[in-house]
């Protein structure tokens, strides 16, 4: 599924919260690179910078936050590439939501409750092709909520009479409007129930399928972007740890933290095995251990895991077969 | 002497449920009684002559005040943090001035200074009151001042419950998603942030549309304008019940109406509260 050509490279991004001694960095040096029409899932705690990457990276971080290093390069359909976070204000504007959207943590309160559901379709339109005319704005939002399986009777509903459910469902139908390279997800689910979700996500990868956008999907349920997701990269304490292909990942995770985190949830199949979560807590971003940041609640930590801040890089013994992943642990040298 | 007595039906000494039934029925033909302190002018003809002034006075003062100190609010709760903070603390400075001292203050630097600006009555005692361009003319010359110390005394509420709304509304979501579609800076101030930061000043705006009779007397009085608000010091003065009743109802009659197009403008303004069928 995955081709060979990127849509988005992040290069050794950081994120602060805060300026100068004050400065707390969320995200750490992260590299990532999505593919075109790929699924990457983004997994960690509560606290391990995924969110904040995603807003760092669409310049939508709210005060006092900052981006503090690296690079965004955005591949567009056409034309050259682009750094998102140099571009001009007006640029920006007409970036957003065109080649990237974002469908929200908040799945109730991402609708404005005083504005009916086509109005906010439509003026999402307005924004970006402004010649288009009413009548097909109208059109367009129609064929949004049919695409995500909403009726067209509920375009002139407001917000608060539709279930949380249908406002998420409006809100990818939302994300789609402009036919972008790139929808982020920021934990789309969670405010659903789990037959909810399910039926949601289906239907996502069904209309990625179709329509061919790239997604890049943040959740803390690794079990969801096992089943959903192309490739996975892992974050903890804002690095990312491991990054692998989904497969790979849930059969073989090299990372003790990937090791935790996919015995936190039971198997539906295959044979019983004892849950166990990972003990302790995420660390203070204020006070970040020495070397590498899980090793205070590592079952495998040595000696050299204390002082040695380990490189996200290609294991050296693993098979050529195994070619797609990462990983940054002492456990596993890089060649 | 006696006939004044028969009258104002002072001679009759029926019981006070039947003076309360009287009123009632006199009041359904539009008839409030006569003035004592006026006679022989019956109380509707003054309400109808000093009305109009005040209405057009407080009336316009609390939408002039309501117009910019939202729309200042607005501004300084979207860029909050920057200069237009400054704008608090001064405005609320001059709203802890009663209306009444700064107009005793602008009328004493005027006539120091002899400006020509008329700080006394509605009108010229030449103008003859009427809908002509002059008289019009004339009464605005004679308003401006009340109304900017009505509008100077009054703006700071109005920008400091909108600044805050906004800055409360602007950690909202779907401010952010508003933002990450890529609407212009204009659109999500005005068509998100602010719309939904509205809502509290129209209702605070109705109740202020409710006040507005009886909030401007001490100003009336300041600056001899001829309102309800002169009228009342008036009729307390001369113990002229008929009058102050009459003013009285025209007051609570006020904040009904106020209330009921609070509720008007709320339900157009807030689908959510539609009562859907």
């Amino acid at each position: 599924m995955s081709g060979n050509q990127p849509v988005l490279e992040i290069r050794n991004l950081c994120v602060d919260y805060g300026l100068g001694d004050q400065a707390v960095r969320a995200v750490r040096d992260v590299s990532l690179t999505l593919h075109r029409g790929e699924v990457l899932g983004l997994a960690g705690e509560s606290g391990s910078g995924k969110s904040t990457l995603a807003y760092g990276l669409t310049r939508l971080l709210p005060p006092p936050g900052v981006v503090s290093g690296g690079e965004v390069i955005y591949h567009p359909r056409e034309g050259a590439p682009m750094d998102v976070l140099r571009l001009s204000d007006a640029g920006l504007r007409k970036f957003r939501w065109a080649e990237t959207s974002i469908v929200f943590q908040g799945a109730m309160n991402s609708l404005n409750p005083v504005y009916k559901v086509s109005t906010q379709l439509m003026d999402v339109l307005a924004a970006h092709r402004p010649s288009m005319s009413r009548a097909d704005r109208l059109a367009r939002a129609r064929e949004l909520l049919a695409l995500v399986g909403i009726a067209a009777d509920r375009m002139d509903s407001y917000p608060h009479q539709l279930s949380g459910g249908m406002r998420q469902r409006v809100m990818i139908g939302m994300a789609l409007a402009l036919d972008p390279q790139l929808v982020i997800m920021d934990e789309p689910t969670t405010a659903l129930d789990v037959v909810m979700q399910r039926q949601i996500l289906r239907q996502l990868v069904g209309l990625r399928e179709r329509l061919g956008f790239s997604v890049l999907f943040i959740t803390h349920d690794l079990s969801l972007l096992v089943e959903f997701s192309d490739r996975i990269a892992i974050m903890y304490g804002g690095r990312i740890v491991e990054q692998a292909p989904a497969e790979r990942l849930y059969r073989d995770p090299l990372h003790p933290y990937s090791d935790g985190l996919l015995h936190a949830f039971p198997p539906l199949r295959g044979e019983r095995r004892e849950l166990t979560g990972i003990p302790g807590s995420p660390p203070d971003l204020r006070a970040m251990p020495s070397g590498c940041a899980f090793h205070p609640r590592c079952p495998k930590a040595m000696d050299a895991c204390r002082t040695q801040l380990p490189r996200l890089g290609r294991p050296a013994l693993l098979p050529e077969s195994d070619a797609d992943r990462t990983v940054a642990c002492v456990l596993h040298p890089t060649g | 002497m006696q006939s004044l007595y028969v009258l104002f039906g002072l001679n009759k000494h029926e019981s006070l449920l039947n003076q309360y039934g009287d009123y009632w029925s006199q009041l359904a033909h539009g008839d409030l009684g006569i003035s004592f302190s006026n006679f022989p002018t019956p109380v509707t003809t003054i309400l109808e002559q000093s009305l109009p002034w005040t209405i057009a006075l407080a009336g316009c003062a609390t939408i002039i005040s309501f117009t910019v100190g939202t729309l200042l609010g607005v501004v300084a709760g979207w860029r909050r943090g920057s200069r237009l903070d400054f704008l608090l603390p001064v405005t609320t400075f001059v709203s802890s001035i009663p209306a009444f001292w700064l107009g005793i203050l602008a009328v004493a630097v005027i006539l120091a200074l002899g400006w020509n600006v008329p700080v006394s009555e509605g009108y010229d005692p030449g103008v003859v009151p009427g809908w002509n361009l002059q008289f019009i003319g004339n009464a605005i010359d004679h308003s401006w001042l009340p109304l900017c110390m009505l509008v100077a005394t009054s703006v700071s509420g109005w920008i400091l419950s909108m600044r805050n709304m906004m800055v409360t509304v602007g950690s909202e979501d779907y401010i952010t998603v508003a933002q990450a579609k890529g609407l212009s800076e204009r659109r999500v101030m005005f068509g998100y942030a602010a719309r939904n930061a509205l809502l509290p000043n129209v209702s605070g705006l109705s109740l202020a549309l409710g006040q507005i009779i009886g909030s401007t007397i001490l100003v009336e009085i300041v600056f001899s304008y001829p309102g309800v608000g002169f009228e009342m010091l008036q009729a307390v003065g001369g113990t002229d019940y008929p009058l102050m009743q009459g003013i009285f109802l025209v007051i609570t009659l006020a904040v009904l109406l106020a209330n009921l197009l609070a509720d008007i403008a709320y339900l157009i303004l807030d689908p959510r509260t539609r009562k859907e069928g």
